[in-house]
This record gives C-alpha cells, sequence and structure tokens, in this order.
C-alpha cells in the first residue's frame, strides 16, 4: 500500500506492507537510523519519535496508521551544526552514557516540555515531573540523574545542586 | 517483531466500518490507537487477517457535558481525557486514573473504547468505568443500544460487543462531590497492574468499588460494597475484596499475594475517598 509522510519536513511517498511498523518504515525505507528498536514490546521508548509533535512509541504504530502525518525523529532536531537545545543540554549535563536510549530519550523530553511550555516561553516543570515525564523511556546504563539533569536544563528550570536529589512522587496524589 | 501478514483497511465512516465487519466478520479487528491489539499481532498471540483502522473517525473522538453525565467518544485519546478540566471537575478519578495508563507515549496514542473494548482484566479503565456505573453506547449496523459497564465485560478478553458492533461512546455520571480513590500497585512505572482499586463513594446513587487484575474480567468488588452499605468501616468492608474471587496466578504474584494486595489497597482506597 502507498504511504505518504513528512519526516522531519521531508515528504516521502513509498509502497509498504500494511504490517510494517513505522520504525521499521522509518529505518529500513526511509534509511533514518537514529530511532533505535530496543524491548520491540512498548516498554523501553528507544524508538521514540514525534508524531504530530508528541512523542509516541514507533514500534507500536503501523506506517499505514502514521500515514499523512507529520513526523519527527532524532535526525529532525538540529539545524546543521547548531543543536536543538534538548541535545545541547544532553550534551552539557553528560546525559548519557552507552547512548543507545538516548534518541528515544531526548524526543520524550521534547514533547514533555513542550507540553509543559508557559506563556513567557518557560516551563512549569519540576523534578518530580520530569521523573514522571519519561517513566516510558528506561536507561539501560541506569543514567538517570544526568538525564534529568538535562533535561530540567533545557527546560529552563535551575539545576538542584550536586548530591541534592528530590524523590519522584508515587502514589496516592489527588492533590 | 513484526505482526503476521494482513489486508488493511482504513475506514472513513461508521456504516464503512459495519460494512467491512459483515464482510470479514471474525476474521476482522478493529484498531483504534493499536497499543492493546498491536502489542498482541507482534507477539503473534493475535493473528486478524483484516485490521479495520478506525483512527481517523475523528467524530468519536470528544468529551462533552450531557444533563447529569458526561459523554466521551470511544476515540478519544488518553491524553486528551487525562488533561479534561471538565473531566477534572465532574468525574475527578477517571482523569486522575488514565494518568497511570501505561506512560506519555503510550496515553498519546491510546483510547478509551479501545481500552475497554479490548476488555483486559489487568487495565485500569474497565475497574474505573465498573466503579462509576458507566454506561457505554455499542452501536452497529441497525443502531445503537446502551450497555451498564456491569454487563459488558463476560469472559477474559470477551465483551458484550458483537462481531459487527463498535463501542461508540462511554458515559459516566457527574459525581463532582463524591469521594474517590484509585489505587494502583505495580513494580516498575509503567507496569500493568498486579491489582488495582477504584472507589466511588458516596456520590448518592451507592457506592462504586471494582477491582483490577483479580480475575478473568474487570470486577466489581459486590461484597465490599455490600458491606459499605450495611454500615460496615472501610477496614471492615475492605476484609472482603476477594470473596468469591479466584485471582490468576502469575510471574508477578500468587493468588493469596492477590488477595492481600486486594484487601490493603481496597482498605487504602476506601480510606482516601472518605468511606466510614
Amino acid at each position: 500500500m502507498k504511504v505518504s509522510m513528512s519526516v522531519n519536513g521531508v515528504v516521502q511517498d513509498h509502497d509498504v506492507e500494511p504490517r510494517t511498523l513505522l520504525v521499521h518504515y522509518l529505518r529500513d525505507v526511509v534509511g533514518l537510523t537514529g530511532t533505535n528498536i530496543g524491548c520491540d514490546t512498548t516498554s523501553c521508548g528507544a524508538c521514540t519519535v514525534l508524531i504530530d509533535g508528541q512523542s509516541a512509541k514507533s514500534c507500536t504504530i503501523l506506517a499505514a496508521t502514521a500515514d499523512g502525518s507529520s513526523i519527527t525523529t532524532i535526525e529532525g532536531l538540529a539545524h546543521g551544526d547548531e543543536l536543538h537545545p534538548v541535545q545541547a543540554a544532553f550534551r552539557e549535563e553528560h546525559g548519557l552514557q552507552c547512548g543507545y536510549c538516548t534518541p528515544g530519550m531526548v524526543m520524550a523530553a521534547v514533547s514533555l516540555i513542550d507540553e509543559h511550555r508557559t506563556p513567557d516561553g518557560g516551563t512549569d516543570l519540576n523534578e518530580a515531573e520530569v521523573r514522571e515525564g519519561l517513566e516510558g523511556n528506561l536507561c539501560r546504563c541506569t543514567g538517570y540523574h544526568n538525564i534529568v539533569r538535562a533535561v530540567l536544563s533545557a527546560a529552563g528550570v535551575s539545576l538542584p545542586g550536586p548530591g541534592t536529589h528530590i524523590a519522584a512522587t508515587v502514589g496516592g496524589g489527588q492533590s | 517483531m513484526i505482526p503476521a501478514a494482513f489486508e488493511y483497511h482504513r475506514a472513513s465512516s461508521l456504516p464503512e466500518v459495519f460494512e467491512l465487519l459483515q464482510a470479514h466478520g471474525d476474521d476482522a479487528k478493529l484498531l483504534a490507537g493499536g497499543h492493546s491489539l498491536l502489542p498482541l499481532m507482534k507477539l503473534r498471540l493475535a493473528a486478524p487477517s483484516v485490521i479495520v483502522d478506525i483512527s481517523r473517525l475523528s467524530d468519536l473522538a470528544y468529551i462533552r457535558e450531557e444533563g447529569d453525565s458526561v459523554k466521551i467518544g470511544a476515540l478519544t485519546r488518553h491524553h486528551t481525557v487525562q488533561h479534561s478540566d471538565l473531566l477534572k471537575r465532574e468525574v475527578p478519578i477517571l482523569p486522575y486514573a488514565t494518568s497511570k495508563v501505561g506512560d506519555p507515549q503510550v496515553r498519546h496514542r491510546g483510547t478509551i473504547g479501545g481500552s475497554i473494548s479490548h476488555g483486559d482484566p489487568a487495565s485500569d479503565l474497565p475497574a474505573v468505568a465498573l466503579a462509576l456505573g458507566a454506561t457505554f453506547t455499542l452501536t452497529g449496523p441497525s443502531g445503537s443500544r446502551q450497555v451498564p459497564a456491569s454487563e459488558f465485560f463476560q469472559g477474559f478478553l470477551e465483551t458484550a460487543l458483537a462481531p459487527d458492533e463498535v463501542l461508540t461512546e462511554i458515559s459516566v455520571p457527574k459525581v463532582p462531590s463524591a469521594g474517590w480513590s484509585f489505587q494502583k500497585f505495580n513494580r516498575r512505572a509503567q507496569d500493568w497492574a498486579i491489582v488495582g482499586v477504584a472507589a466511588v463513594v458516596g456520590n448518592g446513587t451507592g457506592n462504586g468499588v471494582a477491582l483490577v487484575n483479580m480475575g478473568p474480567t474487570p470486577l466489581r468488588a459486590s461484597a465490599v460494597e455490600e458491606a459499605l452499605a450495611g454500615g460496615s468501616s472501610a477496614a471492615d468492608a475492605a476484609a472482603h475484596a476477594s470473596d468469591g474471587l479466584d485471582p490468576p496466578a502469575d510471574l508477578n504474584a500468587s493468588p493469596e499475594y492477590r488477595r492481600h494486595l486486594a484487601e490493603v489497597l481496597t482498605r487504602r482506597a476506601l480510606t482516601e475517598a472518605g468511606a466510614s
């Protein structure tokens, strides 16, 4: 079947099998291999891309369903040599170790920050919300601390000092 | 992992959906957000030969007030439900519980109708629908019928939906002043609940208490509801949480552990909801 979608601003037209998953379409058909396949079971978030601006796990979406939408992958964030602010923050705060989860982590963070934008151009995120907002992304190196610092930095939140840590809130929560 | 091959149809209207379902019968499955069905297809636990993609039926994505209830179109995504100011005000347990479904990526894609019509005893929203006393609209080629949540879940992944019917709307009563709680116990952030409890108390029409993952279907905790109606305390009522139930065993929990969790979580839920 024919599918047509914008990938990083470029319209792509291809003929695919209906069962083609979006992540395979992006990697094998479009040729953008920055999006990684991790668990392949909707758990780890390595394959996270933006569909019409919202984070989604591309291992659990058919290319057929994404037909007509606008996809952003990790390759679509930087402008030439200028890194996207979230990418720059990951580099600055050492928000990666082996790097396998990083493309998905960055895309999830871009979507999270976008949803928390305030009219003044800042965000209303705090550390607990970042930790909860990244619950769909697993870092195999368990390097969450610097990942959270990177996302807070990119979100314009002043970083907690070395050694400080605010636990994520869990459960209850009718407030 | 790649699903088995299938024929793909994207429906642009409900009549087209009915035509496709009638033509292909049991071989066809509906695809909305795909976050219940596609994982099963990738594992080859499901291998429908025809997929009817209904995700473009945007007429079925809405949240609106109607008298004493709020009507939610079946294709409304979890993210939209979670952030609905109307639901936060009138039916606060629903957006809160929805915020605990999966993770942000899953909630961007998954739909309330897909989650409910999948009928998985381990998913959160069917129990919330039971506790609220929700009503579902099932639409088929010859019209619509209303089915209470309590009659919808009939067996493991089996619902009252006929092969040519589509869940089109979820109607939930406004309960702005009712006490409520949603308790979900899982080991990792995005896991399914090992056991969960939804409670809505003091809404004028009795108390609703429902359980996640305590049997083959989403369940009402009838013995707890009866104990509350009879004046029992939260702790005494919670002691009946697993009465008559046969919870499953899996890698996460034995039936005994689930019974224990059900009592503890029900007690917490009733206490948080303010059941006396």
